[in-house]
């Protein structure tokens, strides 16, 4: 056994097969394999090269001219024998997206040549030192076990790619062409406008008055709806999980409830409730002999509604969470307190808001990111009424989120609305970073 | 004395405080069902409870509206992105809970980034992918949007699999089994509140959503009940009101009545997820 083994490197050494492995697999994708004798991998390797060649040959330069020009023959009317027709000319979007999926496509086949040289180099280094290349069958079975991650990986990161990815790619790139409902393909052609959107929301009176109220809304509003959300639940849930109240499980489904119903549902709900005219809240405040409150109409209360409804459906979540992480603190940290005397809103302060504390802490970032673009709730409470003749496209209480949707929605600002869409990237950015650097989740791994 | 005197003033002024509580949580509820059996289709009422009950609006929404077909549109397309997306949820968090391999931390960084930025911020681009896909107008388009977003929220699943000991996987190696059978007889039996916290929140999403929806689905074949909903108040100038409780009715109760039902293995899902953050 020894011998043969002996023999092989001996046949095998000074041929440098990882060098002639290399330059075939330079030269086209599989060849190195066919020549180190993976026959099946090289066929395979083979048909991907042919793919590359023909999308870099035939795609490539097409896309990049889309990308460049966002295209040059408008649509316009052109008279075909007496009449005139409607000749389509170059779709920009489909130009873009076209030009960005091809290029991907093209990073992605150069990344398997540049793997597929590394393999045939291995596996020539492999043969030079008298080992014999994997079979096809070793090589599908090596892949199920040791590569199953990215197996299982694959289909959920390519829905990923093309339904979040590419989308934010997309609206980056708006960003930087002069994309309005008066400028739109088909009839138009886009062209890239550089900085110019960013300028006008930053410089451009109007434009910027409204992005830093907004802004600032915006900020304050994440703050005030995760406060109120957390210590609102933080204080249901000290109250039910009392020694001494009855029922525990019945108060809790109770107050679940504003959670359990759909959102949109709940809010519109309350939109009608709080209605200034009909709503029954208006009409018991009457009955009680106060004023009615302009709850909808006037900014001011419009913004303290808005918080008041977040809180109603933001509760019983945290309230949930801290109940379960309640259960966890160990009970004979409450049994030494007791002997020492502790009163029970010690215990509160010193054993039990800290523990929390601690479990909720990236928490209560991550809900004040996603308070941040609370959509739900102002679109369909407020819809950022009332209206403010000052600001550009914006209401009171649009926050960026919901100003975003209505520059492209419903005022067809698409380059405007791309400009405010990376800045929430940036914020969001920034904290999720953050946040995700500080989790435990990570935290474990790095000892691990 | 005067401690255990203050103890039950204490706990009399706790039941108060939780008996108002609870009718701030049960209130809207409570109103929307007594509208939506109230006579007459305005929102104004001089009582909570109605003085003459009817189930005509009921009536209504499948004689005036088309209400029997958006709940099986809406069904068809919640139950098929639950199972999808359930599915690309587990997958991301199996593999990076018991998996390490080269590229896995920047994947999961990159994954829970992206997870925080709202869907339709890209919304745009998604349309027009799905024009270009000609998938417009169809409930395949909102599937596989719901879907495809699902694995950004894979950190429950994650967090959730890391609690199963590491040394109960690797027995199970040692023993010969592959991925696919630990997966499925040892993993999954252990993970059913995961699973059902997963599964729930995808479908109350889906059966919910309507901004998308409404983006999407554009003839009223193909409209959901969020979509027809909202379409009926907010085209009308909220004319009908009281149809539109009904609805809200037979959308909340479902989903409500699922939600108590499950709140244990919920609580134990969101749990685990919190501690582990």
């Amino acid at each position: 056994m020894q011998e043969l083994i002996a023999k092989q490197s001996k046949s095998g050494a000074g041929k440098p097969y990882s060098t002639i492995a290399t330059i075939l697999s330079v030269l086209a994708m599989g060849l190195g394999q066919l020549y180190n004798r993976q026959f099946m991998k090289g066929i395979i390797l083979l048909a991907v090269h042919a793919i590359t060649l023909y999308t870099v040959i035939f795609k490539l330069p097409h896309a990049v001219w889309g990308l460049t020009t966002l295209g040059e023959t408008q649509t316009q009317l052109k008279k075909v024998g007496r009449l005139y027709q409607q000749v389509m000319g170059d779709h920009s979007v489909f130009l873009m997206i076209e030009g960005l999926v091809t290029i991907f496509a093209v990073i992605i086949l150069l990344w398997i040549y540049v793997l597929s040289i590394k393999d045939s180099y291995r596996t020539g280094k492999l043969r030079e030192q008298g080992g014999v290349p994997n079979t096809f069958r070793q090589t599908v079975s090596f892949v199920l076990s040791y590569r199953f991650p990215y197996l299982i990986l694959a289909l959920p990161l390519a829905g990923v790619f093309f339904f979040t990815i590419m989308p934010i790619v997309f609206m980056i790139l708006i960003a930087f062409t002069d994309y309005t409902s008066k400028n739109m393909p088909p009839a138009h052609l886009l062209n890239w406008a550089g900085f110019d959107a960013f300028r006008d929301i930053f410089q451009m009176k109007g434009w910027n008055t409204t992005f830093y109220k907004v802004t600032l809304w915006t900020f304050l509003w994440a703050i005030l709806a995760t406060l109120t959300g957390y210590f609102g639940g933080f204080g249901v849930a000290l109250l039910v999980q009392q020694k001494r109240i009855r029922f525990k499980s019945f108060w809790r489904t109770l107050f679940i409830l504003p959670y359990a119903i759909p959102m949109f549902v709940s809010m519109l709900i309350l939109q009608n409730m709080f209605n200034g005219q009909f709503g029954p809240v208006n009409q018991y405040l009457e009955l009680l002999g106060f004023n009615r409150i302009p709850w909808l109409s006037d900014p001011t209360w419009a913004k303290v509604t808005l918080v008041i409804a977040n809180f109603w459906v933001s509760f019983p979540v945290s309230m949930l969470m801290i109940i379960g992480i309640m259960s966890t603190i160990p009970k004979d940290m409450y049994e030494a307190a007791d002997i020492d005397g502790a009163s029970s809103f010690q215990k509160t302060r010193l054993i039990t808001f800290p523990s929390v504390m601690y479990s909720m802490a990236p928490l209560l970032i991550m809900s004040f990111v996603g308070n941040m673009n609370n959509f739900n709730v102002i679109f369909l409470l407020t819809n950022g009424n009332p209206v403010n003749s000052d600001l550009q496209f914006a209401g009171d209480t649009d926050i960026l989120i919901t100003w975003l949707f209505k520059l492209s929605m419903e005022y067809g600002q698409y380059s405007y609305s791309s400009v405010i869409g990376i800045i929430i990237f940036i914020i969001l950015s920034v904290f999720a970073i953050w946040n995700v650097r500080r989790t435990k989740a990570f935290k474990e791994d790095t000892s691990s | 004395m005067s401690r255990k005197l203050r103890g039950s003033v204490w706990l009399s002024i706790s039941y108060v405080l939780l008996a108002v509580i609870g009718v701030f949580s049960v209130y809207p509820a409570l109103w929307v069902v007594m509208s939506s059996f109230r006579t007459g289709n305005s929102l104004f009422s001089e009582t909570l409870i109605p003085t003459a009950f009817t189930l005509e609006h009921y009536a209504n929404l499948f004689s005036k509206y088309d209400f029997a077909r958006w709940y099986t549109n809406t069904l068809k397309i919640a139950l098929t992105t639950t199972v999808i997306g359930t599915v690309l949820t587990l997958l991301p968090g199996y593999a990076f809970s018991i998996f390490r391999f080269t590229g896995r931390k920047t994947m999961m960084s990159t994954l829970m980034v992206l997870g925080l930025f709202p869907g339709f911020m890209s919304m745009i681009a998604v349309f027009i992918l799905l024009n270009l896909l000609n998938l417009l107008n169809t409930h395949l388009a909102v599937i596989l949007v719901y879907a495809a977003g699902a694995p950004l929220f894979f950190l429950f699943a994650k967090s959730y699999f890391d609690t199963i000991p590491k040394s109960l996987v690797e027995a199970a190696r040692m023993d010969g089994a592959g991925h696919l059978s630990i997966f499925f007889r040892i993993v999954m039996p252990l993970s059913t509140p995961l699973i059902v916290y997963t599964a729930l929140s995808i479908f109350a999403g889906s059966f919910t959503d309507f901004l998308f929806a409404k983006l999407v689905l554009r003839t009223p074949e193909t409209k959901t009940l969020a979509v027809g909903l909202f379409d009926m108040i907010s085209s009308r100038q909220a004319t009908d009101f009281t149809s539109f409780a009904a609805g809200c009715v037979l959308i909340a109760v479902p989903i409500t009545f699922l939600f108590i039902l499950l709140q244990r293995l919920l609580t134990e899902g969101l749990t685990a997820g919190a501690e582990k953050g």
